[in-house]
């Protein structure tokens, strides 16, 4: 095997391992939620599956963003196929070794890739004046300072760099090919780029010019690759996962929770004795788990993975009443500060061992009771998000967590409970005034 | 209308051994709060001028724990449940008509997993199923001839459980302009209620949720706003206030505004 070869080779597994390692360490921590079962409905879920994530059908609710995405989307997944030449071709020192036999065929796969990254080209450039130079609110929010909105523009960065090296190796490759008086290949950008941008050029340059595309290529696929587990990029490959496990039932449907529902079913149970001793614990290791969450670990595994599905994109907040009318709660900001207190979490266990305190919490260190308590539940960010993901079903159980562990309530709230456990209302009113009204004239 | 409706309870009904077509919950703000109480009188007339053979459990019904569940207080939330569903159970009932959509919601959604399963319609449901059936007639060219109508969609009955069309075609039969807000349907704007929302103050901020949605409704130019939940009915009323539209902007129910236009 050449030098060159050896290096590939080198370089794609080192790559390939980083970033199995990553998505590992990412599994790893979302499997540390709690169970919840979404095995049922297989079908519904393969369709919404296709419908959601590769059919971007909520994306489309806003057409303009949604037709720049789409040509970023397919420019990647047909990207693809290229990359298997391009480690066949890095492997065995081959040149373009599916052209031959794949004839036609492989032209047209050329020049979808091309054309469909003409468009991705557009479309990351009207993204970066989108991000930087329009004054959308979803992107300047508060929460999207500092790495959120490097974030948010390195990938694009990334992707402009990523087609530049594309058209350097094909356009370098088809000026070689006329030079070496071969017909062209008959792409449709490269043979008009190529002469345009590297016409004259000696065979060396040109040869050079080809080869940090083709390096440079690849190299762009492997940091991007090793990008997305540390980025809200990671949304390519968990959105499909993400939409499928999705919550399918009604969205005003909230969990009721089976822990309560023993102990409140024993109560209107007369058949149960009051005074048995409670039975023994299965296990009595294991601690009582908490009633709703205060950290990443009372969250259900679902929730976690939302967390890294979330592609900070902002339609939740902007879609949200308590957001839009200047309320420190921003369900965007619930989905990010999930993902950095897992994160940080994560390192705790992998440092100091599962289960280590590090005396912060969601609750607290990441999300304020103010956010957590201007909630209307209103499912609006539910309804908005192109990837199926839930902030209220966080923000319900911090919410519990607080009542039920801390009795910690704004103190209007807690005057409703009394009500409705004193009166069978939320308000202080006799239960025996509730039929008054048919007597009213 | 003047005549006054003797609405019977399950336990009379029970008593002389009838069982009804389907209960009427008519949920804490409809049985408590002086506007919302117009709502459920309205659904009362309706359903009596209809012939829905009916009942309400009068002074056995009790708050369903929609708000006890949505702040957090899930022990709350089941032991009102369990108790209304014992009730419930205990009179074998099949079919709710609910006059909130946060009661609809609950009992639909909720109950089912503590062992109260039943068919529950929200109120513009079963007046929808009353104009189809030919039972409920609207009289031509009534109170709403001619005039602009925008329907606020409950964040209960719309997104959480996805139904839009209903009171939309009850409205139709108005004779009135049907104008929608630029946020409806999925995309409509909560009211501010929500969430136990109604039971405090909101957070700070640079505006009330209800003032927010007040202007997406004046914006319309309409001479009503239509709701279908209590609380938004409240919302609504006191954002129109606060812009001193009282006197040309009305907030009714549309199963007010049934009855009115149907002359009941
Ligand atoms: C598989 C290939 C994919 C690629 C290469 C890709 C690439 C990108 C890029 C570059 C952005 C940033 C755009 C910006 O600056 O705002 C983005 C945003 C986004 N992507 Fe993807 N994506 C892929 C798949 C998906 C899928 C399957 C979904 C599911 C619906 C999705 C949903 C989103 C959303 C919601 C945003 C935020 C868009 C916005 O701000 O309007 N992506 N994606
Ligand atoms: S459910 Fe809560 S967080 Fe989500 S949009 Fe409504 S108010 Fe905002
Ligand atoms: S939760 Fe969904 S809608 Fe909100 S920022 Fe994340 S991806 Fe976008």
């Amino acid at each position: 095997m050449s030098v060159s070869g050896i290096s590939f080779v080198i370089l794609s597994v080192v790559a390939l391992s980083l970033f199995v390692y990553n998505s590992l360490r990412i599994r790893n921590n979302i499997n540390l939620g709690i169970d919840v079962d979404r095995s049922d409905s297989f079908n519904s879920r393969i369709k919404t599956t296709v419908l959601v994530a590769l059919g971007q059908k909520k994306m489309f609710k806003r057409p303009i963003s949604a037709l720049l995405h789409l040509f970023i989307y397919v420019a990647f997944v047909i990207t693809q196929l290229e990359l298997i030449e391009i480690f066949v071709d890095g492997i065995t020192g081959s040149h373009r070794a599916f052209r031959v036999s794949l004839g036609g065929l492989y032209t047209l796969i050329i020049n979808s890739i091309e054309i469909v990254s003409v468009l991705a080209f557009v479309a990351t450039l009207i993204f970066l004046i989108r991000r930087n130079l329009l004054k959308i609110p979803r992107f300047t929010m508060s929460e999207m300072t500092g790495w959120p909105k490097l974030d948010g523009n390195l990938i694009l960065y990334f992707e402009i760099l990523l087609i530049c090296f594309i058209f350097m190796m094909n356009g370098g490759d088809e000026m070689l090919q006329l030079e070496n008086g071969a017909e062209s290949y008959g792409f449709v950008i490269s043979s008009v780029v190529g002469p345009l941008l590297f016409g004259g050029l000696t065979p060396e340059a040109l040869h050079l010019i080809e080869q940090i595309g083709w390096w440079g290529h690849i190299s762009m696929v492997f940091l991007f690759l090793n990008y997305l587990p540390i980025s809200k990029h990671f949304h390519i490959l968990l959105a499909f996962p993400n939409v499928y496990y999705s919550n399918l039932r009604n969205k005003g449907e909230l969990n009721n929770m089976q822990s309560v529902k023993k102990e409140v079913s024993m109560m209107f149970d007369p058949s149960a004795d009051p005074y048995a001793t409670p039975a023994e614990p299965a296990n009595t290791e294991e601690p009582p788990a908490r009633f709703g969450a205060k950290d990443v670990v009372d969250l259900n595994w679902v929730n976690l993975l939302n967390a890294y599905t979330c592609t900070e994109c902002g339609r939740c907040s902007s879609s949200c009443p308590a957001n839009q009318t200047g309320k420190k709660l921003s369900p965007r900001k619930i989905m990010m500060d999930t993902r950095d207190r897992l994160e940080e979490v994560g390192r705790n266990y992998r440092k100091h061992g599962v289960g280590h305190e590090d005396g912060k919490s969601l609750l607290g260190d990441y999300i304020t009771e103010e956010e957590v308590w201007a909630c209307t539940s209103c499912n609006a960010c539910v309804e908005e998000c192109p990837v199926n993901i839930d902030p209220l079903s966080i923000i319900i159980d911090l919410r519990r967590y607080l009542v039920m562990e801390e009795s910690k309530s704004p103190s209007e709230l807690t005057t409703m409970f009394t009500n409705i456990e004193n009166n069978g209302a939320p308000w202080q009113f006799s239960p025996m005034d509730r039929f008054n009204w048919a007597a009213e004239e | 209308m003047s005549e006054r409706i003797n609405v019977p309870t399950m336990q009379e009904l029970m008593a002389k051994g009838e069982s009804p077509d389907v209960l009427f919950w008519v949920g804490c703000a409809g049985s408590f709060d002086d506007r919302a109480k117009k709502i459920t009188k309205a659904v009362v007339k309706i359903l009596h001028n209809c012939g829905v053979k009916y009942a309400v459990l009068g002074t056995e019904e009790a708050c369903t724990g929609d708000p006890a569940k949505r702040a957090g207080n899930e022990f709350l939330f089941q032991m009102q449940a369990f108790q209304n569903i014992q009730i419930l159970n205990g009179y074998e009932i099949k079919k709710i008509v609910t006059g909130c959509p946060h009661c609809f919601n609950t009992i639909k959604n909720e109950y089912p997993g503590l062992g109260g399963d039943y068919e529950v319609v929200h109120h513009t449901q079963l007046i929808q199923d009353l104009i189809n059936a030919g039972k409920l007639k609207v009289k031509e060219g009534g109170a709403f001839k001619g005039k602009r109508i925008t329907f606020h969609d409950p964040c209960y009955l719309g997104r959480a459980n996805e139904v839009y069309e209903a009171p939309r075609s009850v409205l139709s039969r108005l004779d009135a302009e049907l104008v929608e807000m630029k946020r409806c349907k999925s995309k409509g704007l909560c009211c501010g209620a929500g969430g136990a929302q109604m039971f405090k103050e909101a957070e700070p901020g640079n505006k009330e949720v209800n003032i927010e949605r007040t202007e997406d409704a004046l914006e319309t130019k309409a001479n009503f706003i239509a709701t279908g939940c209590p609380f938004c009915n409240t919302m609504m009323t006191d954002g129109v206030k606060n812009f001193n539209k009282e006197e040309e902007v009305k907030i009714m129910d549309i199963a007010e505004m049934i009855a009115m236009a149907a002359d009941l």
